[in-house]
C-alpha cells in the first residue's frame, strides 16, 4: 500500500510546462555573491575610516582595492546571462521606474565612482611619492591618478582627510543600499514563496558582510604568507570578532526566515517545506547549515572567546574564512536556484544540474571568479597594498 | 525543310511574344494594388473595431475559459503554435488534465502542453478515478501586472486597451518577468532570446478578429470580447449570476482572464 502511495506521490509531481527550465542559472548565483563581497569589503574599510577601529589599519586600504577588483567584475555574470547583452545600456537609458532591477545600473555606477574616488584620495600622498620614483608610463599614470596635484602639505592632506571621511561615511549607506537592493530584487517577487520576504534584503546584506570580511581575511593571510611578510594578528583577531558578530546575526536571520515560514504554515509552506527537505536537502541543510554554518560558528567561538597561539589563529582564521565563503555561495545558490525549483503550479519541483561547458556553465563561472583576482593583482602594481613603513603597522 | 524552319521561327516569335506579355502583365499586377483589402472577405468577429476609428481606452476586453466545456482536444494549442511559430517545449497556452480520485487526491499532467490532445486516458495511475476535467491556461492579462512592474526597460507594457505585451525590440532578455509571473505563462524564446508570452492575439483583435485559440475552439470553451459592449457574450456572462473565478486571486494581480467552473483545486 505504501509502495503504491509512493508511486502516486511521485506521479503527482506536476510542473507548469514553462517552469521545467531554470532561467536564472549559475550566473545569477554569482552576481549577488560578487556584489556581496564588494559591500562586505567596503564595510571593513569603513570600520577603520569612519568608526576609527585602529586595529584594522593594515587592511583598510587593501579592502578598498579588494572591493574595487570585485566591483569591476560584478556585471560580467549579468552580461553573460542577458539574452541581449548589447541592449544592456537600455537599463540606464530607458529605465522603467517601477522595476526593482532598473536601479542597479545607477546604484552600481554611483558606488563605483565613490569607491574609485575614495581610493584615489587615500592613495594620493602615496602616489605622489611613487610618482617621484617612477618614470615613463607609470609616471604619466600617477600624474593622471593624482589629478596632477603634487601638494602633500599638511593643509592639503587635512582637506584630503575630510574628503575621505565624507566619502567613507556616505559609502556605508551606499554599500548597504547596493546589496540590500540586490536582496530586494529577489524579495520583491511575490510569485515566489521562497523569495518574497521582507527579510531577504537583510539576509543578503548580512551575508554580504560575512563574505566580504571572510574574503579579506583569507586574501590578507594568503598574500602575507606568500610574500613571507609578518601578519598582524591583532588585525586578524579584530576581523574575526567582527566576522563573528555579523555571522551570528546573519545565521539567526537565515534560520528565522525558515522558522517563520514553517510556523506561519501558509498555503505556500508545503512547497518550501518539500523543497528544503527534497531537492535542496544537500545544499541547504548539509551544506549551508551544518557544514558551513555550524562548524565555523564553533570555530569562531573558540578563537574569539579564548586566546590561541598566532600560528593556530592563522590556520583557523583561514579555515573559517573558506567555510564562510562557501556558506555564502551556498546560500546564494539555495535562494536563487532553490526558488526556481518550485513550480508555480504549487504541485511539483523541477531540477537543475549545472554543466561544465555551456554559456552559463561551471567553467565560465570559475573564469568569472578568477577575474577579480587578476584585476586585484594589476591594481597591486599601481596601488601598493602595504607600504614599507606599514609592514608591522 | 524550309517549311519546317519557318514554322519553328513563328513558334519562337509567338513564344517570345507570350513571355513578354506575361512578364508585363505580371509586373503590372505587382505594381497596381489589387484594389481591395483582403480582410473584407473575412467577416469581423468583434464588432466596433474594424469599421470605425475606435478609442483604445474605451475598450475593456475579457477572456473567459469555460472549464465545463473543454474537451482537451488541443486545437487551441495547435492554433497557437502555428500562429506564432512557438519553439518546441515553450508554451504560450496549454491545456492541463486534472484527475480526481475517491480520496479527493488530485493528479495533474500536461504532456507536451496538451498539443497532441488528450486522446487516451492516463495509464500510469492505478487508483480509481472519480472525476476528470481539462483546464486551458493562457496569459491572465493582469490589470496590475507583475511582469510590467518588474521589466527594467519597459519592454513589457500594458496597452491602453488593457493588453500586456512585449516589445521584442526592447527586451534585454533578463528573465525578471518570467520570475515575476505567478502563472508561468512567460518563457525566454530560445531563437529571439527575448521574453515571450500569450498576447490574446493582439494583432488579430486590432483587426476585429478573435484570438486564434478562441476561433478554433470547437466547444466554445474559450470566449473573448469587449466588456463595454453590453451585447457581447463575455459581458453577459460576467454580469450574470454564474460563479466566475480568477486564478491566484491572492496575488493581487486582478486578472482579465476569468474561469467558469474552475474547481478549488485549480491553481
Amino acid at each position: 500500500m505504501s509502495a503504491a502511495h509512493d508511486t502516486v506521490a511521485s506521479l503527482a509531481n506536476y510542473v507548469f510546462p514553462n517552469d521545467l527550465h531554470v532561467h536564472w542559472s549559475l550566473m545569477i548565483v554569482l552576481y549577488p555573491y560578487i556584489t556581496g563581497i564588494v559591500a562586505g569589503a567596503f564595510i571593513v574599510s569603513s570600520l577603520y575610516h569612519v568608526f576609527g577601529v585602529k586595529q584594522l589599519k593594515p587592511i583598510a586600504r587593501f579592502s578598498l582595492l579588494f572591493a574595487l577588483a570585485f566591483l569591476a567584475c560584478a556585471t560580467f555574470p549579468l552580461l553573460n546571462h542577458l539574452g541581449h547583452p548589447e541592449r544592456n545600456m537600455n537599463m540606464m537609458l530607458t529605465p522603467s521606474p517601477t522595476s526593482a532591477m532598473a536601479g542597479f545600473g545607477y546604484i552600481y555606477s554611483l558606488y563605483g565612482m565613490l569607491l574609485i574616488l575614495e581610493i584615489l584620495f587615500i592613495y594620493r600622498p602615496t602616489m605622489v611619492a611613487l610618482k617621484a620614483k617612477s618614470s615613463g608610463f607609470m609616471r604619466g599614470l600617477y600624474t593622471i591618478l593624482t589629478f596632477g596635484s603634487d601638494n602633500v602639505g599638511p593643509k592639503s592632506l587635512a582637506l584630503d582627510h575630510k574628503i575621505i571621511s565624507f566619502l567613507a561615511a556616505i559609502g556605508i549607506p551606499m554599500a548597504c543600499v547596493l546589496h540590500g537592493y540586490v536582496g530586494f530584487i529577489f524579495g520583491g517577487i511575490k510569485a515566489n514563496p521562497l523569495w518574497s520576504t521582507p527579510l531577504m534584503p537583510v539576509i543578503f546584506l548580512l551575508s554580504a558582510c560575512v563574505s566580504g570580511i571572510s574574503g579579506i581575511i583569507l586574501a590578507y593571510i594568503i598574500i602575507k604568507t606568500f610574500k613571507k611578510e609578518p601578519i598582524d594578528f591583532e588585525c586578524v583577531q579584530t576581523c574575526l570578532n567582527y566576522l563573528a558578530g555579523f555571522f551570528i546575526i546573519d545565521f539567526v536571520f537565515e534560520m528565522l526566515e525558515i522558522f517563520s515560514h514553517g510556523y506561519l504554515r501558509t498555503e505556500h509552506w508545503h512547497m518550501v517545506d518539500g523543497l528544503l527537505w527534497g531537492n535542496l536537502y544537500n545544499t541547504f541543510w548539509v551544506g549551508q547549515v551544518y557544514m558551513f554554518s555550524v562548524i565555523p560558528m564553533f570555530l569562531l567561538g573558540w578563537v574569539c572567546l579564548t586566546r590561541v597561539h598566532d600560528q593556530v589563529l592563522k590556520v583557523v582564521a583561514s579555515v573559517i574564512s573558506v567555510l564562510l565563503l562557501l556558506q555564502v555561495i551556498f546560500m546564494r545558490w539555495n535562494v536563487v536556484i532553490g526558488g526556481q525549483l518550485m513550480s508555480k503550479s504549487g504541485r511539483g519541483y523541477t531540477d537543475f544540474i549545472p554543466q561544465w561547458f555551456e554559456k552559463e556553465g561551471i567553467l565560465v563561472a570559475l573564469i568569472i571568479m578568477i577575474c577579480p583576482l587578476i584585476i586585484l593583482y594589476i591594481l597591486s602594481k599601481i596601488f601598493p597594498f602595504w607600504l614599507e613603513g606599514e609592514k608591522t603597522a | 525543310m524550309k517549311n519546317s524552319t519557318k514554322i519553328l521561327d513563328e513558334d519562337r516569335r509567338s513564344f517570345i511574344k507570350k513571355v513578354l506579355k506575361g512578364t508585363i502583365a505580371g509586373s503590372l499586377l505587382l505594381v497596381i494594388p489589387a484594389g481591395g483589402n483582403a480582410l473584407e472577405d473575412i467577416p469581423a468577429q468583434i464588432p466596433g473595431i474594424r469599421d470605425k476609428e475606435w478609442d483604445m481606452s474605451k475598450k475593456r476586453f475579457a477572456f473567459i475559459v469555460d472549464i465545463t466545456r473543454c474537451i482537451g482536444c488541443g486545437s487551441c494549442c495547435v492554433a497557437d503554435k502555428r500562429e506564432y511559430n512557438v519553439p518546441d517545449h515553450n508554451y504560450r497556452t496549454w491545456v492541463e488534465r486534472y484527475l480526481k480520485d475517491f480520496d479527493d487526491n488530485i493528479y495533474v499532467d500536461c504532456p507536451n502542453g496538451g498539443l497532441d490532445g488528450y486522446q487516451k486516458p492516463r495509464e500510469d495511475l492505478d487508483v480509481p478515478i472519480r472525476d476528470t476535467f481539462f483546464v486551458p491556461k493562457l496569459c491572465n492579462m493582469c490589470k496590475d501586472a507583475p511582469c510590467t512592474q518588474v521589466c527594467p526597460v519597459g519592454a513589457t507594457f500594458t496597452t491602453p486597451d488593457g493588453f500586456v505585451i512585449v516589445d521584442s525590440k526592447r527586451c534585454v532578455g533578463c528573465g525578471y518577468c518570467i520570475q515575476a509571473c505567478p502563472y508561468s505563462v512567460r518563457f525566454l524564446n530560445p531563437v529571439t532570446k527575448t521574453a515571450e508570452k500569450c498576447t490574446w492575439c493582439y494583432h488579430r483583435v486590432r483587426k476585429g478578429m478573435l484570438p486564434a485559440c478562441v476561433n478554433v475552439c470547437p466547444t466554445g470553451a474559450r470566449k473573448f470580447g469587449d466588456l463595454n459592449d453590453k451585447e457581447s457574450e463575455v459581458s453577459k456572462i460576467l454580469s450574470g449570476p454564474g460563479v466566475i473565478t480568477v486564478l491566484k486571486k491572492e496575488m493581487g494581480t486582478d486578472p482579465s482572464l476569468y474561469y467558469i467552473g474552475a474547481r478549488r483545486e485549480v491553481i
